[in-house]
């Protein structure tokens, strides 16, 4: 029996992503991939998984998942409220067990892992250790719904899909968590002028920078529509097309600023005001509608050392993963829970 | 025109060429393209060509702008070969239907004239595959005939169906799925630019001539039944 995780019920928008599929933006591609590359990092590297291994990023409600396999180890990462495991050899009926976040959990054949909502932001990440056994697309499990392509059959899950797992068990090893909550910063969302600055009004980018923007209710993987004051265009709206970087914001004639994301078209034809720098990029990738955010100028050279310092932080914070049990001793926490719940002594 | 090297955030740049779509512009941009992807650049990610301008996409990990520029100078200074095949595409396409082409009539107020000569000057255009973009199979396709010009809508359209034809300034272009759309919406052709049961799942590339073909919708409709079912040939839409 190959080992899968079974879709009891789906949340409200899950796709599988890696960190993106690139190379084929020349084709129209778009590179698709995590909103949070950070967030979807960490759950690999807690699971002990390289980093670009496909995860499950889950859209505000976490789905319900039957494990259908001897043993799976996952890793929830990302503002969760506690998740909910069920079921057991034991004791199927017995009470659920809450499950925090920013941690791996070892899951038995039965149980009912039921993720949480996701709680402040718009995305949060399931890892398994070895990964899902899917074929990519384009050399990527990132799912693009629009071209249907890519993760589980190009769309969002559904109730009844079965998520094949890469292994059959849990590797050996003890659970991991995160020392401390990933400090994603706050203040303004740092953005480089250009390439399309020269077609606005200073006006109107004195207006983009010190103006508070609100998240839209046209939000999703491909981008951020926002709302405020109007920027002013002094050549225009409309380009040539050229090519579309991630995090680029661009200004139709409405004068109101989108921000393109993941899902983005490789190419379009409104002027570019400015780009988001690379590392902010995952805070844009959490934003929920109705909140509120100001976009302040970086230098090319700020903005790549700020995505260098931020890239250490993450490193550190891998490194910085402490054992769930402590090292050298017995959880107690855990030996009682699982006395209780399983019957299994350590 | 003088190169330029505009900033797309700490990820990207775009080299521009010029602002204007000519063959000899997008020559050089199709050639850079090539160039850089022989050079195999330490961090360079991948190149998206358009228009008049090519993306250079990098990891600011392993490297940075402003090591980049100057390799991509050297590329640029050295000269860049050009040439281009070039396919003949013919594309059936309905006009009739107010379901496919919604912005027909204000397109014909717009430019002053009757939706039949909107409709007749679009046959009569010779166009130019350019760029592949947007999204997978979308191809930018200018030639359109002068007095149809028109900028983009100004309000962006939330959905606009599969396989819409459209036209913008002086292109026209076919959705190769439901999506997002800023064009003026003037026909429907029962084809798929992209399909991933086909080995080329793109059906357009760079440098094709193309025109449009009129079709009713009873063509429509039966063409588009062998599409669905995967039995179209379309090897009678080329001519080498």
């Amino acid at each position: 029996m190959s080992a899968a995780l079974k879709v009891v019920r789906p949340g409200l928008f899950d796709t599988l992503q890696d960190l993106g599929r690139i190379g084929y933006m020349a084709l129209g591609m778009p590179t698709a991939g995590a909103m949070d590359r950070i967030a979807l990092t960490l759950a690999n590297a807690l699971c002990g998984n390289p980093a670009n291994t496909a995860g499950l990023e889950i859209g505000v409600i976490g789905p319900d998942l039957l494990v259908e396999a001897d043993s799976v180890r996952v890793a929830l990462v990302g503002p969760l409220s506690p998740s909910l495991i069920e079921g057991s050899h034991s004791s199927p009926d017995g009470p659920p067990k809450p499950l925090d976040s920013d941690r791996t959990h070892l899951l038995k054949r039965g149980q009912v892992l039921r993720v949480g909502m996701v709680e402040g932001s718009s995305t949060a990440y399931l890892a398994v250790a070895g990964g899902f056994g899917l074929h990519p697309f384009m050399g990527s499990l990132s799912t693009y719904v629009r071209a249907g392509v890519g993760g589980y059959q190009g769309r969002k899950l559904a109730a009844g899909d079965a998520l094949p797992l890469a292994r059959e068990q849990a590797p050996p090893g003890d659970e991991k968590k995160l020392g401390q909550p990933f400090d994603y910063g706050s203040g303004p969302v740092r953005v480089v002028w250009g390439p399309q600055d020269d077609y606005f009004s200073s006006k109107g980018r004195r207006t983009f920078v010190e103006a508070d923007y609100r998240v839209s209710k046209e939000a999703d993987r491909m981008g951020i529509r926002f709302e405020g004051p109007t920027i002013e265009h002094s050549k225009g709206a409309d380009i040539i097309s050229d090519g579309i970087g991630p995090g680029a914001i661009q200004v139709p004639g409405a004068g109101l600023p989108i921000v393109l994301l993941g899902d983005r078209q490789t190419v379009g034809g409104y002027s570019k005001i400015a780009t988001v720098a690379s590392v902010d990029l995952p805070r844009l990738g959490r934003l929920l509608p109705g909140q509120v955010v100001r976009f302040a100028p970086v230098t090319v050279e700020e903005a790549e050392k700020l995505r260098r310092d931020q890239e250490a932080r993450v490193q550190r914070a891998i490194a910085d993963f402490k054992t769930a049990r402590p090292p050298g001793g017995i959880d107690l926490v855990r030996l009682y829970e699982e006395n209780l719940i399983d019957g299994v002594v350590y | 025109m003088s190169v330029r090297y505009l900033s797309c955030g700490d990820t990207a740049f775009s080299v521009e060429f010029g602002n204007e779509i000519s063959p000899e512009i997008n020559g050089r941009v199709m050639a850079l393209h090539a160039a850089i992807g022989q050079a195999k650049i330490a961090g360079v990610v991948e190149t998206v060509p358009s228009m008049r301008a090519l993306m250079v996409c990098y990891d600011p990990m392993t490297t940075s702008r402003a090591k980049l520029e100057p390799e991509i100078e050297g590329l640029v200074a050295r000269g860049l070969p050009s040439g281009v095949k070039s396919r003949q595409v013919a594309i059936p396409c309905c006009y009739d239907d107010g379901e496919f082409a919604p912005d027909l009539a204000e397109v014909a107020e717009r430019t002053k004239k009757k939706k039949e000569e909107v409709i007749a000057l679009h046959l009569a255009s010779r166009f130019k595959v350019y760029v592949l973009g947007f999204m997978p199979g979308l191809a930018y396709i200018a030639g359109l005939e002068k007095s149809l010009y028109l900028p983009r809508r100004s309000q962006p359209r939330v959905r606009v169906p599969r396989s819409t034809v459209a036209i913008a300034m002086d292109m026209t272009t076919i959705y190769p799925f439901e999506s997002p759309g800023g064009w003026h919406l003037i026909g429907r052709t029962p084809l798929w630019m992209f399909d991933q049961r086909r080995e080329q799942p793109v059906f357009l590339a760079p440098g094709d001539s193309l025109t449009f073909q009129r079709i009713d919708r009873k063509t429509y409709d039966r063409v588009a039944r062998e599409v669905e079912a995967g039995t179209f040939d379309w090897a009678k839409l080329v001519r080498a």
